[in-house]
């Protein structure tokens, strides 16, 4: 063999060659650049959009052999076993078994459950409504996907839950109903999430009036550290026996909480919330931007998915107004409707929004604690409303 | 899937999360409401010293009409009551408080400060 064959052979594996195959790969190339900036520079989500968009580029480098759709396809038809995922796979597709088997979700819900205070929940039972109502964007959207875009209905569950506004979960329910969308629907449940401060106001003051956003509310009756302790446990009883499929995200939510209440497992807490959250958040984001194989990715149904996320969004802070301004007025005008957009998850920009909504209207204002509550409401809401998703479209 | 079966779906969907969410919020009334009773009917009888040794306010002094002397403290969205006690004091008062629990102000909430006359002072 000749010195030229050679280099010859060599230049054709390289990646450089490969790249111009197809010009795809390029594209999403560069999609993972503009996302490693809005992450960087915009600091939308930046904990997990550099992950995602990292991993975007690793698996879009030709050559790189870090994760193999293939792979999955066969084991989701049961061709192949885990253990031929483990021999045969690329470092992206080991950790990818993380998010197939729901353990990275479960996992973050327990960090969340660890750094959520359920005080104002408990201190104002009321909220839980809220945070039922403002569930409106995943089944609207859900409705729309199969409505008027036609896509199937597991595949139109998964986008729904874009609107429970709560990553782990839509990452959870997505691995398990429609795996090959999992890219586009958790770049779009961050993106918006991040994007929540634009997407809100517009239809908060659309929906309430300027006396209505001036509401001042009562201040909250403190709640005692046995009902903190005892709400975690009554919880995972009720609503695991009520739906058992939501018990892995649930669960882990509740036993973080438990681990932060009960007072004698401060480091379990600790490292729930810090050390585990974060070595969690790197696996799941790099395996969730690695499933945006170019081929997969760069469909007219990613398109779709964009703008039903946003549709979502804006139903669920929808539902929880509405049924803010009905309690408003079945309260006399206790209940400052602006609390009900908090319901749509997304802790704590979501509550912050409506402080700072409801500041703007009466500088005296103070929405935060009140809007808390809806808003852990909303992480339930949105847990219980995957678990009816997934047993009704799991298979 | 059809239209109409999807729409069906989503409100047994929305159905199902009330449902589920409505359960959780009466539970949270009874776990209250059992708990308020319970705290109720463990109130101690009047006693020198109160828990964490700090004495407890003489309740064998004639009661001074609360209602009565009670005035909103400024600033303070209407809900800490001053009996007899000046704003000025009674922020002096919640900042040692607040010092000596090493918590931030804004995390604590006082309801009332009242001033315990000693019997002399009557």
């Amino acid at each position: 063999m000749s010195i030229l064959e050679t280099l010859g052979r060599l230049g054709q594996t390289s990646g450089f060659y490969l790249l111009f195959a197809d010009w795809r790969q390029i594209v999403m190339i560069a999609l993972a650049c503009v996302l490693l900036y809005l992450g960087l520079v915009k600091k939308f989500e930046p904990l997990l959009l550099i992950g995602i968009a990292f991993g975007m580029l690793l698996t879009n480098l030709p050559g790189s052999k870090m994760y193999h759709p293939e792979l999955w396809d066969a084991y989701i038809a049961g061709e192949i076993t885990l253990t031929h995922i483990i021999h045969d796979g690329g470092l992206l597709d080991i950790l990818y078994i993380g998010v197939k088997s729901g353990l990275y979700p479960s996992l973050i819900f327990m960090g969340v459950g660890a750094m959520t205070d359920f005080g104002p929940l408990l201190a104002n039972p009321k909220s839980l409504l809220l945070g039922a109502a403002a569930q409106l964007g995943i089944f609207a959207a859900f409705l729309m996907a199969i409505g008027l875009f036609g896509f199937a209905p597991n595949v139109a569950a998964s986008i729904g839950i874009i609107g429970g506004a709560d990553g782990p979960t839509a990452i959870w329910l997505t691995s398990k109903l429609a795996p090959d969308y999992l890219a586009p629907i958790a770049i779009a449940a961050y993106s918006y999430m991040a994007l929540i401060p634009l997407i809100q106001p517009p239809v908060m003051k659309l929906l309430t009036t300027k006396e209505e956003r001036e509401i001042k509310m009562e201040q909250l009756r403190p709640v005692s550290k046995k009902q903190k302790i005892l709400f975690p446990i009554i919880v995972t009883i009720f609503v695991c026996l009520l739906l058992p499929s939501v018990a892995p995200l649930l669960g882990c939510l509740m036993l973080g909480n438990l681990f932060k209440e009960c007072g004698l497992t401060d480091h379990l807490s600790d490292t729930a919330q810090n050390a585990l959250m974060n070595i969690v958040t790197i696996f799941i984001s790099t395996s969730v931007g690695a499933t945006a194989v170019y081929y997969r990715f760069l469909t007219p149904q990613t398109l779709f998915i964009i703008v039903l996320g946003l549709i979502a969004f804006e139903f669920a802070t929808m539902g929880g107004l509405l049924l803010g301004k009905l309690m408003c007025k079945l309260s006399g005008g206790k209940i400052n409707p602006l609390i009900g957009s908090a319901g749509v998850s997304a802790v704590p920009m979501a509550a912050r929004v409506s402080q700072t909504v409801g500041a703007k209207a009466n500088p005296s204002n103070f929405l935060l604690m009140h809007a808390m509550g809806p808003n852990v409401a909303g992480v339930i809401g949105s847990a219980v409303a995957a678990g009816f998703l997934l047993a009704m479209f799991g298979g | 899937m059809s239209f109409g079966d999807a729409l069906i779906y989503s409100l047994l969907g929305m159905c199902v999360v009330f449902f589920a969410l409505v359960l959780l919020m009466c539970i949270i009334k009874v776990m209250t409401a059992v708990g308020d009773r319970a705290a109720t009917r463990s109130v101690p009888a009047p006693a020198g010293v109160a828990a964490g040794g700090i004495p407890a306010p003489d309740t064998s002094a004639p009661v001074v009409p609360l209602a009565m002397t009670a005035k909103l403290a400024p600033g303070a969205a209407g809900q800490l009551k001053l009996y007899d006690t000046d704003p000025r004091t009674a922020a002096m008062l919640m900042a040692i408080v607040a010092d000596d629990l090493q918590v931030p102000l804004n995390e604590l909430r006082f309801l009332s400060i009242r001033e315990i006359k000693e019997e002399n002072e009557r």
